[in-house]
């Protein structure tokens, strides 16, 4: 556990020296808070004092900042040769990939913890549904955390950040919308299960408050996936 | 710590890398590790660190298997081309190396304050990595390879791209460690082997061809005499052709630059000093020098490593 945290430290600390995790953090909150209360149907057009427009937005801009955050985590490590130093240590390949998720988790967790303004504004504006944003912002850590374990997997998979980051949007896409649409257009059993394929899917019924741990189970499960595959990448280096 | 090295074969593909390879190391004992590039020398050091696998044998560290991951806290590693962070503080840096070695929290400190001292990194301690030169990177490449005090230290061409007085810093702090520790170098620099190494191993193509102390593997080789003579006579020609017929003289060569001085290469176990001496003699031709050339460490390595 202590190698675990050792380098989810080092590698938030990084995030932050090489100015990314600022860039991430700002750009999150710049996209998130124009669309949420100044462009399109925002807030004020809307009139309803939630979060969707917020969920909604955050859910997209995720989607593309995530594999912005995770590409460099392994193949960067792989390209210049410090996996050797890190793996010629104690450490597993485990607690190296788990580690390197944390940090990620941590750092989007950082992005969303700011928005909680958003949430205090609203509630000036009108009755809030607690629940459903408590329900909502938790729905944005395990969307997050499955889109992480991806981004993960694809910097596992190559040496070069570009193409990890390539890989994870070309996975991701799948699990953001297409299989939305497979599963809105085909019927019977194989329509169902591209429908529950869809990570987008499953947030969506979080984000209404609606909670079903089939949904919780399906996200960890990519996450976890996506974990499980990236340190099978590691340890098949031999 | 012993490091017992079995039988050793790696694939890489259809490529066999590693031919039963087998030797061993002691504590107190600093092994050189030869060969020319794409002999299997790296290869051989992952595997000992534990960083790759084989395809059959095994390798021993204190009666435990690398394959079991327990020996990983007891080998310090300095990898070719000494990666590392460019963009931490090197204090940061050896911390977090300490930390993932199992260093106790509050010996960190310590340890990295003694590791800066050892390595001479004193003024660059809170420059980014990135910003030092290659020997003070090589040093903190060094620093985090000794940072749990380890008893097993693998440095893979620890002198590469130093300049001559870092070289022999660096030799001089490998040679004190190797006192108390197990330490397996490798190298291009022979004369470097020479200077810090109690044992050679020379590999090619995957196989050991030599192991032994430096002065084993020249008088291994050493089956052929090579003398330098200087003698005072007016021309070359005739002497050359007196001396080549000597029956223990394989081969001579005549210098051209100056008259009378000749390469003599006796043939194997034979020496043809006492042939030259009467030979000169005899046709009253002064020698005025005469000079046993010792097999060079070169000759050695290039005899088992060339054809």
């Amino acid at each position: 556990m202590d190698s675990v945290i050792t380098i989810s430290k080092k590698e938030l600390k990084g995030f932050f020296e090489s100015l990314s995790g600022y860039i991430v953090l700002i750009a999150f909150l710049g996209f998130t808070g124009f669309f949420t209360w100044l462009y399109g149907s925002d807030i004020f057009i809307r009139k309803q004092a939630d979060l969707i427009v917020f969920f909604s937005i955050a859910k997209w801009t995720l989607f593309f900042f995530i594999p912005a955050i995770t590409m460099k985590l392994i193949s960067e490590e792989k390209n210049t040769g410090t996996l050797e130093l890190l793996l010629t240590k104690p450490l597993k390949e485990s607690q190296l990939v788990t580690g390197k998720f944390f940090a990620a988790l941590f750092l989007v967790a950082i992005a969303l913890a700011l928005t909680l303004i958003y949430y205090v504004s609203i509630s000036y504006l009108g009755k809030v549904d607690h629940g459903a944003i408590i329900s909502g912002y938790f729905g944005l850590l395990l969307f997050s955390a499955a889109y992480i374990g991806i981004g993960l997997f694809a910097s596992s998979i190559s040496k070069n950040q570009i193409v990890a980051f390539l890989l994870a949007l070309f996975i991701g896409i799948f699990f953001q919308i297409i299989f939305d649409i497979l599963g809105n257009s085909i019927n019977g059993l194989a329509g169902k299960i591209f429908g529950f394929l869809s990570i987008s899917g499953h947030f969506d019924s979080i984000s209404r408050g609606v909670w079903d741990t089939r949904d919780i189970i399906y996200l960890l499960s990519v996450c976890i996936l996506g974990i499980e595959l990236a340190k099978e990448n590691l340890v098949n280096r031999k | 710590m012993n490091i017992e090295i079995n039988n050793v074969n790696k694939f890489y593909g259809y490529q066999q890398v590693l031919n039963d390879v087998s030797f061993k190391v002691k504590p107190g004992e600093i092994l050189g590790f030869l060969g020319p590039n794409g002999a299997g020398k790296t290869t051989t050091m992952k595997i000992i660190t534990g960083y790759i696998g084989m395809d059959s044998g095994d390798v021993i560290i204190d009666g435990k298997s690398v394959k079991t991951g327990e020996t990983k806290s007891s080998i310090g590693y300095l990898p070719e081309n000494n990666p590392l962070y460019l963009d931490m503080p090197v204090v940061d840096y050896l911390k977090f190396s300490a930390s993932l070695q199992g260093v106790k929290k509050e010996n960190i400190e310590n340890r990295v304050r003694e590791m800066i001292k050892l390595t001479g990194l004193n003024n660059e301690k809170h420059k980014l990595i990135g910003e030092l030169s290659k020997g003070f990177r090589q040093r903190v490449g060094l620093a985090q390879a000794l940072i749990h005090d380890p008893d097993i230290l693998i440095l893979d061409e620890p002198t590469t791209g130093l300049d001559p007085n870092q070289i022999i810093e660096i030799r001089e702090l490998i040679k004190e460690l190797g006192k108390e520790k197990t330490v397996i170098l490798s190298t291009h620099i022979l004369p470097e082997v020479e200077a810090t190494c109690d044992r050679i191993l020379i590999i090619n193509k995957g196989k050991i061809v030599a192991n032994g102390t430096s002065k084993d593997l020249r008088q291994q080789a050493e089956g052929n005499n090579f003398l330098k003579i200087k003698l005072e006579i007016p021309d070359n020609n005739f002497v050359l052709d007196k001396l080549k017929e000597l029956p223990s003289v394989e081969e001579a060569t005549a210098i051209e630059e100056e008259t009378g001085r000749f390469d003599i290469k006796s043939y194997r176990g034979l020496k043809s000093n006492r042939d030259i001496f009467e030979l000169c003699a005899k046709n009253n031709w002064p020698i005025m020098e005469m000079i046993p050339i010792e097999t060079k460490l070169e000759d050695v390595f290039r005899n088992l490593t060339m054809n």
